[in-house]
């Protein structure tokens, strides 16, 4: 059974040409997912997230709940509106998901995670929430739409009631404010400045038709996937899963091993650090013509690691990936694309930011 | 929807043929085709001068979401290839059955090899069932 967003009947309007994803019915693109790419790194494009999953936690000790639930530290989270991302791992140190979770009061956080994940995170949650009298309450009321890109802060404030665009102006980046009865949070998914922002679903039409009207692009899961490799963002369940700790997804800067703080997967992630990380994950560019794809083994000289996600980017005009490789792998490396090996260079990603190709890229 | 032009010929897998004066044959694939593809990135093209044959695959299309064989509607030596979408692979999304044809053979069979095509309706009938 496919589930539809209140967006459904807007993005078909639009011409959009759906797929299933994570049992979704979700725009892949209105036309050409390139020109949608490039609409939100040079001015602004919109996306349905509405599939994502929002959870508000609430109790006294919500905050001892998510110091033990997360591999990064609420700790951080200071002052209210204040986002944090992180990995929830389970006790291996595999990653159940990554989230971004919002602190509002110390009896109040917001969670948002991946749409594919929705069930077993919502068991996980409830599961570890019981020790600490935290309630748990998905909130499938809200609908959410990220508008992504360097004019699209300027775009959504130009449809705000003066109070809350004061706010919405002032909050700085991973901070939200609330408003006009919306959450703006200035996260997203592309590299690019922007909002993303949580709606009732009784209003997400008429806010998703004033940003058309603003001049703001729809844009599909096809540009949202180029966007977020390009800013070198991990996709769960294609980059990270269950069976792989953060050390060997590049999410080693989200987790905080912090004195006396006893969160679930610790113990295994601080073994698998001591006894040493075999694997890394990396970028690589390739300069032939050609697209990297999720699946190609990649040859080093240290053995063979394989392509997470890989695909066309549109900033570079060439194709880029993450790959998983052995530990030490050199700048050089080799990809086998039907039969043949193909060069490919090794780098540090984000491959572009804030819709600039970085050098090494 | 873009019309299928009544001159050509189809295989299932969404290749177009059509014989041209001289007899050889020019080969793309068609509208349907680059819509499900999307956003086409790079064309592997086939080399002038080599043997094809019918069913088999001979070059490839790569759009950002994925890679497609690109098959022989009839078996024959390369004659032509579009040069013209190495650098401009999107000439396939905007003109499927115009500019962005793909290759042209010297047919070597072709009235058998005709004999397995799809005409326009039966092929307009197969994507109308596809979409079902």
């Amino acid at each position: 059974m496919t589930q539809q967003t209140v967006l459904n009947a807007a993005h078909r309007a639009l011409g959009a040409k759906m797929v299933d994803f994570g049992g979704w019915d979700m725009p892949l693109n209105y036309g050409s997912q390139i020109d949608e790419h490039h609409a939100v790194r040079r001015d602004a494009g919109m996306f349905d997230v509405s599939h994502m999953t929002v959870v508000d936690l609430r109790g006294a000790r919500t905050r001892d709940f998510l110091r033990h639930l997360f591999a990064n530290s609420v700790d951080k989270l200071k002052v209210p509106g204040k986002a944090l991302y992180s990995c929830m791992l389970n006790e291996q140190g595999g990653v159940i998901d990554d989230l971004i979770v919002y602190f509002l009061a110390e009896d109040f956080f917001r969670v948002v995670v991946n749409a594919a994940t929705h069930d077993k995170d919502l068991a996980w949650i409830e599961k570890q929430a019981k020790a600490f009298a935290v309630t748990v309450t998905e909130r499938a009321d809200l609908a959410m739409i990220a508008v992504q890109g360097p004019n699209a802060r300027a775009k959504v404030q130009s449809l705000l009631s003066s109070a809350t665009r004061e706010k919405a102006a002032k909050i700085g980046k991973f901070v939200a404010c609330e408003g006009d009865g919306l959450f703006i949070a200035r996260t997203g998914y592309t590299g690019e400045d922007g909002y993303e922002i949580i709606v009732p679903e009784a209003q997400a039409v008429a806010l998703w038709d004033k940003l058309l009207a603003a001049g703001v692009k729809p844009a599909g899961l096809g540009a949202r996937d180029t966007l977020r490799l390009e800013a070198g963002m991990n996709l769960y369940g294609q980059d990270m899963d269950e069976t792989i700790t953060p050390w060997e997804a590049g999410l080693a800067w989200t987790v905080v091993l912090d004195a006396g703080r006893d969160f679930i997967g610790r113990a295994a992630l601080e073994e698998h650090k001591a006894a040493g990380t075999g694997r890394a994950m990396v970028g690589l560019v390739m300069d032939d013509k050609g697209v990297l794809r999720h699946g190609q083994r990649v040859v080093t000289a240290q053995g063979d690691g394989e392509i997470l996600s890989g695909t066309f980017s549109p900033t570079l005009g060439r194709a880029i990936a993450f790959a998983r490789v052995p530990a030490g792998t050199a700048d050089r490396a080799e990809v086998d694309i039907r039969g043949k090996r193909v060069p490919v260079r090794v780098v540090k990603y984000p491959f572009v930011r804030d819709g600039k190709p970085i050098e090494a890229a | 929807m873009n019309e299928i032009p009544g001159d050509l010929k189809f295989m299932k897998s969404h290749e177009w043929a059509r014989v041209e004066d001289n007899g050889t044959v020019t080969i793309g694939i068609s509208d349907h085709a680059q819509g499900l593809l999307g956003d086409l990135v790079y064309v592997e093209l086939p080399t002038v001068g080599d043997d094809v044959t019918a069913g088999n695959a001979c070059a490839v299309v790569e759009s950002v979401k994925a890679a497609s064989d690109i098959y022989a509607p009839v078996s024959g030596k390369v004659v032509s290839v579009n040069s013209a979408l190495a650098e401009k692979p999107e000439t396939i999304n905007e003109d499927a059955f115009g500019e962005g044809w793909i290759f042209v053979v010297k047919p070597s069979n072709l009235a058998e090899d005709s004999e397995e095509l799809l005409d326009p309706d039966a092929y307009a009938e197969l994507i109308e069932n596809e979409e079902h």
